[in-house]
């Protein structure tokens, strides 16, 4: 990417989490209840009219929408995404402090996934319409199928409840509860991934260029890993920001099951009691977090292919 | 008659599946007559009781019929993924017809939209509008809705490009057909069987994101029998009666491996040009 391009990028990135923020606070505007009402049931307060004038009044929720977008935008820009009602803190830590267990979770879960997938993956492709291929194909076909709470489900009941390896419980952030979350999550995407990485060395393996090292003679060993794989290499590594995009979306089934105090968690809960400045936060937040992984996958295609260097 | 006859011979896995599909949606039809009990009678003395011959998937915790549930799950199921493809379907192939005939403004504002929720986790986006419209089955549609159409509208649009250069459009146009008749006559036939090739794969990822949906609790509401919200209930009873959590998830994977694979087949079927 020359300076331009991602000058251009960083533009439209702003537009989109722009839009997206404008999006989100309209959904909250116009969603039923009242935001002052469910504040002071939340602190067990009985909510009479003037208290609830009071409130909104100190919420700045009597003013104009777009008054109110624009003094919220402000404070995000400065870092201050506004208090929970909920947790009774600034939404900004309370981000922070359920990013650091989703971010490890996922990594984990990615790690897990390439492991599962790409030999998978290349295995097939080698032997395409053989008895291997037909396995992993079998085999994926039914993963893309079941749905990644039910597998969660499966799994805790198995290694929580009858061989008693993990606390069922859940709420831990050390490694061993991290595992077993980590694998369902990437076990429900290493599905869709071995499909993707069979179809793209596929692909690499029907070039001229292959055909023409078979002619000369050179072993299929040295044709894979010599020559396919590290052409392979560009679509996987973008395929596997946008896994890590869908992982970052995809949590929050897997840590409600587990208990795992994630953003996902964290969001379905704040959802629950309408704590509407929590839930701008996660949407923002997850929003700048996605396009973020995607400029970086977009910015090693650089690195990762040398044509893409030359100024044009 | 015979034409269709030649392609359910020739096309074995699309007839076998074609059947599959016929046979869930004639569970989802048949519910009242399948089901042994009403799936929202509640008998408080035969709650958590484990599969038996009364009760083949045993009870749930108010004691009502796990069989029946499921049965009727598969009609909420069925129902509600029908109607969300069929949203996301018109809307989506509306806007990008649209986009793509008109271009302009119109395209640039449609377009830019799509990509603004493109580049985003839709299922993240979709759990938020949910939530904030209240739980309910109607908003489960609407929020998927909401950040499934680009797809449609990209394609749709991507299409009409495509045509929009053929002679007989610009043939049309010099003869002053009207500008809806061009669209309807000329543009959508040729870009409708893609559509339904793309819709009919889609079914079986639409049903797993309502069922997630509403295991979070941002879809059904109690009592209906929803797969996912049934598994949500069950989950608490995960050690004394797995059975609420096994049959449901069977229902689910069953379902959504039929509907993936006659998708694909569909598409082997109607467009065979493709892998």
């Amino acid at each position: 990417m020359t300076k331009k391009q991602v000058g251009k990028r960083f533009l439209q990135i702003i537009i989109v989490l722009f839009g997206i923020s404008f999006f989100t606070f309209g959904l909250t505007y116009l969603s039923p209840g009242d935001p002052a009402e469910i504040m002071l049931t939340e602190c067990g307060n009985l909510p009479t009219p003037e208290l609830l004038e009071q409130t909104r009044h100190d919420l700045g929720l009597d003013q104009p929408f777009l008054v109110q977008y624009g003094s919220w935008l402000k404070g995000v820009v400065t870092g201050d995404m506004g208090q929970s009602y909920s947790f009774k803190m600034p939404v900004t830590d309370k981000l922070v402090s359920c990013f650091w267990p989703t971010l490890k979770m996922s990594l984990l879960a990615l790690l897990m996934m390439v492991i599962i997938s790409i030999p998978l993956g290349i295995l097939a492709a080698v032997y395409q319409n053989k008895f291997p291929d037909y396995f992993v194909r079998g085999i994926t076909f039914v993963g893309v199928s079941v749905p990644s709470f039910w597998l969660g489900l499966i799994l805790l009941s198995i290694f929580g409840v009858q061989l008693r390896w993990i606390n069922v419980a859940g709420g831990s952030t050390d490694f061993k509860s991290m595992i077993l979350p980590a694998l369902t999550l990437a076990l429900a995407m290493s599905a869709k991934y071995t499909r993707q990485v069979r179809s793209a060395v596929l692909e690499e393996l029907h070039q001229d260029y292959v055909t023409g090292a078979r002619m000369r003679g050179i072993k299929e060993s040295v044709i894979l890993w010599k020559h396919v794989l590290p052409n392979v290499m560009l679509p996987l590594v973008t395929l596997l920001g946008l896994s890590l995009g869908s992982l970052l979306g995809g949590t929050a089934v897997v840590e409600i099951i587990y208990n795992w105090p994630g953003m996902g968690n964290m969001a379905v809960k704040a959802i629950s009691c309408r704590d509407y400045p929590l839930v701008q936060g996660y949407v923002l937040w997850i929003a700048i977090l996605y396009m973020c992984i995607n400029l970086l996958v977009d910015l090693s295609y650089t690195y990762l292919d040398p044509r893409l260097k030359e100024d044009r | 008659m015979k034409k269709v006859l030649r392609i359910f011979k020739e096309n074995k896995q699309f007839t076998l599946f074609f059947i599959l599909g016929l046979v869930v949606i004639g569970v989802a039809i048949f519910a009242p007559q399948l089901s042994p009990y009403d799936p929202l009678d509640a008998v408080m003395t035969e709650s958590l009781q484990e599969p038996s011959s009364a009760h083949p998937f045993g009870t749930d915790k108010l004691g009502r019929d796990l069989l029946s549930r499921v049965i009727f799950g598969t009609r909420t199921s069925l129902i509600m993924t029908l109607c969300l493809v069929a949203v996301i379907f018109v809307i989506g192939t509306f806007l990008g017809v649209i986009a793509g005939y008109f271009g302009g403004i119109v395209d640039a504002v449609i377009m830019r939209i799509a990509d603004m929720m493109i580049s985003f986790p839709g299922l993240v986006l979709a759990i938020a509008i949910a939530g904030m419209l209240g739980p309910n089955l109607v908003n489960a549609v609407i929020s998927i809705a909401a950040v499934s159409w680009t797809k449609y509208a990209r394609l749709a649009r991507s299409m009409v490009l495509k045509v929009k250069k053929s002679l007989y459009i610009e043939a049309a146009v010099v003869n002053g057909t009207k500008t809806w008749k061009i669209l309807l006559v000329h543009v959508l036939p040729n870009m409708v069987t893609q559509m339904v090739v793309t819709a009919a794969a889609d079914i079986g990822t639409m049903m797993l994101e309502l069922a997630s949906l509403s295991f979070l609790g941002f879809g059904a509401t109690a009592p209906t029998p929803e797969w996912g919200l049934m598994l949500n209930e069950g989950r608490t009873y995960m050690a004394k009666a797995p059975w609420l959590m096994i049959y449901p998830g069977i229902a689910i994977v069953i379902c959504v491996v039929v509907f993936n694979m006659l998708g694909d087949s569909i598409r082997d079927v109607l467009d065979p040009r493709q892998d």
